[in-house]
C-alpha cells in the first residue's frame, strides 16, 4: 500500500468523499447566492441576509468546503507534477514549499473569512 | 507512397531519439500498420518493434499511431492515416529500449501488485469450484484483457505516477478478481487499494476506454472498485 503524509485523510477514499461532499456544498451555496443576486439586492438587503445566523453558518460551511476542496485538489495536482520522479530531490523540496505556501494561504483566508462573517 | 515518420532510438549509437521519414509503397492497399512496419523492415532491417500473433491476441505490438495508442496488427491504415501521413511512436510514458520497443517493467509491476490470481483458502472441492452462469457473466468485459498496455500508457495519471497509480489495465484486473465469486480475498484486496494513489488517481478522463483494442472499459471497473470501497468502508 502506498502511504502519504500530506494528503487530507489517511485514505484515498476519505479524500474522495470530502471532494464530492464539499463540491455539493459549494454548488448549493453559489446557486443560492446566484438566485439572490438575480432577484436583485441592495446594500441593506445584503446586510440583512448576512446578519442572519443561518446564513453565516451556511457561508462558513461553504468557506470550509472551499478550503478542504482546495487542499485535496492542489495536493493531487502537486503530487502529479512536482515529484521526485520528474525532478529528483528538487521536486520534493518544491512540492513541500508549495504545500506550505498553500497551507498558509488557506489558513489566512479561513481566519479572515470568519472575521468577515462574524466581525461586523 | 505512404509518408511514414517513425521514432528511432538505438541507445548504443544514438545520443538521443529522432524521427525518421520513410516512404513506403503500400501498393494502394488498405494494409494494417503492422504490415507497413514489416515492409519498412525489408528496407531497413534495423527497425525494431515487437509483434507475435499479428491478429490482436497477444498484445505485443501496442504502439502510438498518429497520436493514438493501439495494436498495429489490427489497425488498418484507413483508420489512422490522415493526409497520407503516418506517425509512429512507442507507447508514451515508458522507457524506450529501442525504436518502438518499450520497457514494460513498471506496467507489469502494477499488474503484479493486484495479485492477479484466484485466492481461496477454503478446502478445494473434489472436481472444481463451480459458478452460476450469472456469477460467470460478471467476469465478461474483464477477463478479455490482453495486457497490451495501450490504456495505461495513454493515461495521464499513469504517466505522472507510474509507480504509485496502478493504472487502468491493473485496475481492470483488480476488479476482475474482486468480482469473482470464487475469490475469498476481497477484504484484503480492497484494503490494499484504499490509499490516495492506487485507485484514486483516476480522474475519469477515459483515455483508457477510448484506446482499448478489445473494447473494454477500465473506467467502469474503477467505478465499481470505488463503490466497493465506499460500501465496505475498509
Ligand atoms: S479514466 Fe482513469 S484510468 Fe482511464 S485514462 Fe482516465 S485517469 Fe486513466
Ligand atoms: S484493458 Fe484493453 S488496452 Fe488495457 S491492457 Fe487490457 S486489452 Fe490492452
Ligand atoms: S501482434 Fe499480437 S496483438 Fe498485434
Amino acid at each position: 500500500m502506498v502511504t502519504s503524509v500530506t494528503n487530507l485523510g489517511r485514505s484515498g477514499l476519505f479524500d474522495w468523499v470530502v471532494q464530492r461532499v464539499s463540491a455539493l456544498v459549494l454548488l448549493a451555496y453559489f446557486a443560492y447566492i446566484g438566485c439572490v443576486l438575480l432577484g436583485g439586492v441592495d446594500y441593506t438587503g445584503w446586510r440583512e441576509l448576512y446578519a442572519q445566523t443561518w446564513m453565516r453558518v451556511f457561508s462558513l460551511g461553504a468557506l470550509l468546503s472551499l478550503v478542504l476542496h482546495a487542499w485535496v485538489g492542489i495536493w493531487s495536482v502537486l503530487t502529479d507534477y512536482l515529484t521526485e520522479r520528474m525532478m529528483g530531490t528538487t521536486g520534493t523540496v518544491l512540492r513541500l514549499l508549495a504545500q506550505l505556501l498553500c497551507g498558509i494561504v488557506i489558513f489566512v483566508y479561513t481566519v479572515w473569512g470568519i472575521q468577515i462573517l462574524w466581525g461586523y | 507512397m505512404l509518408q511514414v515518420s517513425i521514432y528511432r532510438y538505438n541507445p548504443e549509437t544514438d545520443s538521443e531519439p529522432y524521427m525518421q521519414d520513410v516512404q513506403v509503397d503500400t501498393g494502394g492497399k488498405d494494409l494494417m500498420v503492422l504490415d507497413v512496419l514489416e515492409l519498412m523492415k525489408t528496407q531497413d532491417a534495423t527497425v525494431a518493434f515487437r509483434r507475435s500473433c499479428r491478429e490482436g491476441v497477444c498484445g505485443s505490438d501496442g504502439v502510438n499511431m498518429n497520436g493514438k495508442n493501439g495494436l498495429a496488427c489490427i489497425t488498418p491504415l484507413s483508420a489512422t492515416v490522415r493526409n497520407n501521413k503516418l506517425v509512429l511512436r512507442p507507447l508514451p510514458g515508458l522507457p524506450v529500449v529501442r525504436d518502438l520497443v518499450v520497457d514494460m517493467s513498471m506496467f507489469y509491476a502494477q499488474y503484479e501488485k493486484v495479485q492477479p490470481y484466484l485466492q481461496n483458502d477454503t478446502p478445494a472441492p473434489a472436481i472444481e469450484r463451480l459458478q452460476s452462469p450469472e456469477e460467470r457473466a460478471k467476469l465478461d468485459g474483464l477477463y478479455e484483457c490482453i495486457l497490451c498496455a495501450c490504456c495505461s500508457t495513454g493515461c495521464p495519471s499513469f504517466w505522472w505516477n507510474p509507480e504509485r497509480f496502478i493504472g487502468p489495465a491493473g485496475l481492470l484486473q483488480a476488479y476482475r478478481f474482486l468480482a469473482d465469486s470464487r475469490d475469498t480475498a476481497t477484504r484484503e484486496r480492497l484494503a490494499r487499494l484504499d490509499d490516495p494513489f492506487s485507485v484514486f488517481r483516476c480522474h475519469g478522463i477515459q483515455n483508457c476506454v477510448n484506446v482499448c483494442p478489445k473494447g473494454l472499459n477500465p473506467t467502469r471497473a474503477i467505478g465499481h472498485i470505488r463503490n466497493m470501497l465506499l460500501t465496505r468502508g475498509t
